[in-house]
């Protein structure tokens, strides 16, 4: 089993070893995750699911909290342009 | 850092005293000059409750020069106010109730150019939802209803349906579309409409709670009282804590508010099925209901309990309307919900309001129970009011909302 995987952020490949959580795989590429409502930028504060400041999208999937989902070879993530 | 923080939300918290604090004001310049003595009135009307209904009748009265205080426990755009969806909507129960909300939404529709922003007023339609071949009938038939009375609707097959909403569950068998019903968010139109009233003079009076009302005089608990030529109580659910009498009960509802999710649906959704479940007269009741805000966020509805007075979320009846979401929704179990709360209704036997003098004292008017319309009904509420206290012919028969019919045996109360 290779130690590292490969997600795609914004469509870009990511690598990260095994385990690491989706924010982890945007702090590689200094991707913050989403813009506020009035369009500031967020990124994870808090990194344990409470602050929902980490929201990205994951294969379609809008709002899921990046700091709690591990990568997964292949992965679609999605941030806020 | 948690000290920190809890230091700033009691700084907030106080700040929020002392913005309430400014907003309990004196009586007009004008009543001011005449020096009130004990048998002159301070007002020429009183008004019990900062809700909408309450608000509305305060733009109304000052709008037409009279001295008003509008009075509140808590403030403005609490209650049941700040709980419902803020769905602007025709509705046809009983010719009675039809009249009263078109006759409202049109005036809605005349105040649309002048409401600010975060009032969020969004013509978005209504969609009422057949899910088999017997409420495509009632479709049909409320089409015909509404056509003849002058309210523009479309009937949609299953196929049209799904175009406009495709996160429809696929067995639904059409719908009927009536896009002049709207949407807004109800705290920030009190707001409004309380702002217009004092720009024509009206007092604001807030966290204060009256506890006695008629005779001319409206009580507190704590604060001198306020005399007034009339008195209107606009208490919602709670007017008959202060009126014994009403025939007021309180009916619980709940809502669920989800993350952002543009597009999910575009029109208030509405299940045929709501007009048999939402006006049983007794019992717990489910519908589906669902509601597009401008944020992109889902409003969820809809319960109705009686005999539940306690404000916690009962979660029995929440499960029961979130399963009958998903079963027109299906993918609406996969949206993250970020909130959840409860209301009360203003519930009355027959279903319509309470608009009209109070048997037994000169001085008291009732604008309640307004059940789960008093934010489309309020505008309406509020000119039949008024047209009544100063003899003009109403544009609506206003017999129908009488307190009277409802309360007879209580002459005296």
């Amino acid at each position: 089993m290779p130690s590292e995987i490969t997600l795609r952020v914004n469509g870009e490949p990511v690598s990260v070893p095994r385990g690491a959580t989706v924010a982890v795989a945007l702090a590689i590429r200094g991707q913050p995750c989403r813009k506020s409502v009035t369009g500031e930028v967020r990124g994870p504060l808090c990194g344990m699911g409470i602050c929902f400041e980490c929201r990205v999208s994951i294969d379609g999937v809008p709002h899921c909290r990046s700091c709690q989902i591990a990568c997964q070879p292949g992965m679609d993530v999605r941030t806020d342009e | 850092m948690g000290r920190e923080r809890g230091a700033i939300l009691a700084i907030y918290k106080v700040q929020g005293r002392e913005r309430l604090s400014t907003l309990i004001l004196e009586p007009p310049a004008s009543s001011a000059k005449t020096e009130p003595t004990m048998t002159d009135t301070a007002y020429d009307v009183a008004i019990v409750g900062a809700g909408i209904v309450g608000a509305a009748c305060a733009e109304e009265f000052a709008r037409r020069g009279m001295r008003v205080a509008l009075v509140d426990r808590d403030f403005v755009g609490g209650g049941a106010t700040a709980a419902g969806m803020g769905h602007i909507v025709v509705m046809d129960d009983s010719e009675a109730q039809f009249a009263l909300t078109r006759y409202a939404q049109r005036l809605w529709q005349s105040m649309r150019a002048d409401l600010p922003d975060d009032v969020e007023y969004e013509q978005s339609g209504t969609i009422w939802v057949a899910a088999d071949d017997e409420e495509m009938a009632e479709v049909r038939r409320k089409h015909e209803y509404y056509g003849t009375r002058g309210v523009p609707t479309e009937v949609l097959d299953a196929l049209e349906l799904k175009k406009l909403e495709p996160n429809l569950h696929e067995g639904m068998a059409g719908g009927l579309l009536v896009p002049e019903d709207a949407v807004l968010y109800p705290p920030c139109a009190a707001r409004f409409l309380v702002e217009k009233a004092r720009q024509h003079g009206a007092a604001l009076r807030l966290g204060k709670a009256a506890v006695q009302a008629g005779r001319g005089v409206v009580g507190f608990s704590d604060g001198s009282p306020i005399s007034a030529g009339l008195i209107v109580i606009a208490g919602g659910a709670w007017a008959a804590d202060l009126m014994p009498g009403v025939e007021i009960k309180k009916r619980k509802g709940h809502l669920v508010i989800t993350d952002r999710y543009p597009g999910f649906v575009r029109h208030q959704l509405v299940e045929l099925g709501y007009l048999k479940s939402a006006h049983s007269v007794s019992g717990d009741s489910v519908a589906f209901n669902v509601q597009p805000r401008k944020t992109g966020q889902i409003l969820i509805g809809s319960s109705r309990q009686y005999g539940a007075e306690h404000a916690g979320v009962d979660h029995d009846i929440l499960d029961r309307m979130l399963l009958r979401a998903e079963q027109y929704l299906p993918r609406i179990g996969t949206l993250a919900a970020i909130r959840t709360w409860t209301g009360f209704r203003a519930a009355t036997p027959d279903k319509l309001p309470l608009i009209g003098p109070w048997s037994g004292d000169s001085s008291l008017l009732l604008a309640t129970g307004h059940e789960g319309l008093g934010i489309t009904t309020s505008l309406g509420t509020a000119r039949l009011l008024v047209d009544q206290v100063t003899g003009a012919k109403p544009e609506i028969p206003a017999e129908p909302y009488s307190p009277s019919r409802a309360s007879q045996e209580h002459v005296d109360a």
